[in-house]
């Protein structure tokens, strides 16, 4: 494990610095005359998982799945239906006071655009949190125009400039900088380099990689890019449905993709090459409901080797090749749910492992 | 054949505390049903250009200057009622924000619709019904539910899809999508591109594509053409892009990508930091980040090559490998 130096830590480096058990969330949908109630879309039901102090953890999944939401339920945005967070040992609601967890947590929204306030500059923007915490004014702005430099905008030409004078990429670094400034132990990047060109992307991961190696910072890193995930993240977690389906290190899960999700989410990615491009989508069907999710297994109606247990019962976590780091939740790795192919899972199923 | 738009000399300038200089002498043509994609630096001014197209920038601070003309219309002398039966109609946009497009007090349903209807006399209810189809066709789950889905209801990607069914609902001649699948997982996102070139064969749409993604580039178009500091420095097909760069701009962003990188090592980018833009730039933008940059290099603007049909490169390595097309010259003064 990584040696992690910050004053703030409270439980040792043994300590996870989050434990996210059973995380749940549904939304209210409105229907029928008069808008009233008319089910739940459960965005988040039943999601656990840890972070490691100074680790990175890749979220990937199906749009619509619950990753933003998962992330908002980690900094205390929403509140949970059910569930529990710790927070470097400390449960939130109990010790763990919200204030507290502010101060620890900082969060990289998925729309750039609704995230800033129209009205301030962008030096104002990444200086404001760290006023209001009592920092100087003349080294919240020193503070500004140095993170501004580092995310690649000379402060000179940019810190002056209100949102809308800015390109999408521009914008999504002046969040990156703003919740920087704030000092957070563990920082949440929901698709925060998805509208960077490929040299600035890696810029900012160089970034983000000297920032965790100097503080040691701990991410959470929301994105649809395979490639990034795998190049930044130390573990992956897959999610489908509002639910975990595999988790692992992330060179693992990039070996023996053990759930077929897994599997359909990774032969997606694009072709690389003009004259092989893609003609038929990997994954048929269309995705489910989410007020009414599929019984058993979620993935049962459009998973290739889905076979009539898989709808039926719930599949349990199961450890993937042995490695006790890496689950997934599939009949197939379970040698007692009655599966066909139960047990010889998982070199069966990876054709598309490299 | 016509082509379907044809973009000279275009410049863009917005003025306010600090001028900025986002696009400097752009030429881009498209011919019909063809799809090209721009690649380029954040901030070299692409989502800036499609918006010059649409005439969406702000009147009093922008200078506009050169000729856009698509489908035959003149963009610049359109106002009005014309104007807006161009917009949506002749040219439609997704755009890189879907907060900006969408408007978060009606439903995504009711914001289809009326868009249908602005276009098309058609009942209200065949409206809903051009809606619904859209959003299946964009793969968004559950789509009647959806219809009735106010935008912050929605995650980031279907918000996407439903910016992506609200532009070609009135099936546009030419699609702006600026990077429309950036929310998107790489089920849906392939989805999605395959959706947008079976409708491109469909009814011949023309699209200009702006992503930062390869791959999806590879996937989508017919051509790529490379932008730095407001303007195109290399034109040519997904293969010549990809396979024999000659620009060292290009060269440097396709070999800045992750495929084969070792976590825990810093990744490659181009050093240095793209210019300030507060004048046009009179020579080469690139040149002071480029390894290969010479003398004449910062004296005037590059001349720009044709290494083969279709293709274009502004840079002197280009020099005497193929025919020039446009020698180096300095701009006028502003
Ligand atoms: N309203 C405005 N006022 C002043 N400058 C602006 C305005 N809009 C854009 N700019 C500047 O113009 C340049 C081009 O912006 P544009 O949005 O076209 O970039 P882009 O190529 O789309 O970048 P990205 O990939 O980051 O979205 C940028 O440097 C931006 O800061
Ligand atoms: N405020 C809300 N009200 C109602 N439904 C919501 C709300 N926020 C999210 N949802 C629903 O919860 C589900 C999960 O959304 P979430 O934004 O977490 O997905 P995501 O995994 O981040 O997707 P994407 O990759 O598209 O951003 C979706 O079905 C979405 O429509
Ligand atoms: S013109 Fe000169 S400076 Fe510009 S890219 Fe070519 S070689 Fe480099
Ligand atoms: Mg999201
Ligand atoms: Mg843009």
């Amino acid at each position: 494990m990584r040696e992690v130096k910050n004053s703030r830590d409270r439980g040792g480096p043994a300590q996870p610095l989050v434990i996210a058990n059973d995380l749940t969330r549904h939304f209210p949908v409105r229907g029928g005359l008069f808008g009233k109630a008319a089910g739940a879309v459960r965005a988040v039901d039943g999601v656990t998982f840890t972070v490691e102090k100074g680790e990175t953890l890749g979220i990937v999944g199906e749009s619509g799945c619950g990753k933003s939401t998962t992330a908002r339920l980690l900094v205390g945005l929403i509140g949970l239906d059910k569930g529990e967070i710790v927070l470097d040992g400390e449960k939130l609601g109990g010790d763990l006071r919200l204030k507290d967890l502010w101060d620890d947590v900082q969060m990289v929204f998925q729309d750039s655009w609704a995230s800033l306030n129209p009205r301030l500059t962008i030096e104002e923007t990444i200086a404001f949190g760290p006023k209001m915490r009592g920092v100087s004014k003349v080294d919240a702005r020193r503070l500004a125009h140095d993170l501004l430099e580092r995310v690649g905008l000379a402060p000179a030409r940019f810190a002056g400039r209100y949102p809308h004078e800015l390109s999408g990429g521009q914008r999504q670094r002046i969040n990156i900088a703003r919740a920087l400034a704030m000092k957070p132990r563990l920082v949440i990047l929901d698709e925060a380099v998805s509208a960077l060109d490929k040299s600035v992307e890696a810029q900012v991961l160089n970034l983000l990689a000297d920032l965790k190696a100097e503080f040691g910072l701990t991410y959470v890193f929301i994105s649809h890019d395979l490639n990034v995930v795998r190049f930044v993240a130390d573990r992956i977690m897959v999610m489908y449905l509002g639910e975990v389906v595999e988790i692992g290190p992330v060179d693992e899960v990039w070996r023996r993709r053990a759930h077929p999700y897994t599997s359909a989410l990774f032969a997606a990615m694009p072709s690389m090459d003009p004259d092989a491009r893609t003609e038929k989508p990997p994954l048929a069907g269309d995705p489910p409901n989410p007020i009414d999710p599929p019984s058993g297994c979620r993935f049962h109606t459009r998973c290739q080797y889905a076979e009539a247990v898989c709808g039926k019962s719930v599949p349990r976590t199961s450890v993937v090749a042995g490695i006790a780091s890496h689950l997934a939740a599939c009949h197939m790795l379970d040698e007692a749910s009655g599966h066909t192919k139960a047990g010889a899972a998982p070199t069966l199923i990876n054709e598309a492992a490299e | 054949m016509s082509p379907l738009m044809e973009i000279r000399d275009l410049t863009v300038r917005f003025h306010g505390e600090r001028t900025v200089h986002a696009v400097n002498g752009l030429d881009l043509t498209l011919q019909p049903g063809e799809v090209i994609t721009i690649l380029g630096e954040s901030g070299s001014g692409k989502s800036v250009t499609l918006k010059a197209l649409l005439k969406l920038l702000p009147e009093k601070r922008t200078e506009i200057g050169g000729t856009m003309t698509v489908d035959g219309i003149d963009v610049t002398a359109l106002t009005g009622r014309r104007l807006s039966d161009y917009r949506g109609k002749a040219v439609s946009m997704i755009f890189q924000e879907p907060m900006l497009a969408l408007d978060p007090v009606y439903t995504i349903g009711d914001q289809i619709a009326e868009a249908v209807r602005r276009h098309d006399r058609v009942s209200r209810t065949k409206a809903m019904d051009i809606a619904l189809d859209m959003l299946t066709r964009v793969r968004i789950p559950s789509p009647e539910r959806r219809l009735r889905n106010y935008p912050h209801e929605m995650s980031g990607g279907m918000r996407q899809r439903a910016m992506i069914a609200l532009a070609l609902a009135c099936r546009p001649k030419l699609l702006l999508a600026d990077e429309p699948t950036t929310a998107l997982d790489a089920t849906v996102q392939i989805q999605v591109l395959l959706l947008l070139r079976e409708l491109q064969k469909e009814f011949g749409m023309g699209i200009v594509f702006v992503t930062h993604d390869i791959g999806v580039a590879v996937e989508i178009s017919d051509r790529i053409a490379v932008m730095y500091a407001g303007n195109i420095v290399e034109e040519g097909t997904v293969s010549e892009i990809i396979k024999d760069p000659r620009h060292p701009y290009t060269k440097g962003l396709l070999a800045a990508n992750l495929h084969g990188a070792t976590r825990g090592t810093s990744l490659a980018s181009i050093p240095g930091s793209p210019p300030p833009l507060d004048a046009r730039p009179n020579n080469c933008a690139f040149a002071p980040r480029c390894a290969h940059a010479r003398e004449e290099c910062l004296e005037a603007l590059p001349p720009v090559f044709r290494p083969g049909p279709g293709r274009r490169v502004a840079c002197v390595l280009e020099r005497g490998q193929s025919e020039m097309v446009l020698p180096a010259r300095t701009p006028e003064a502003a």
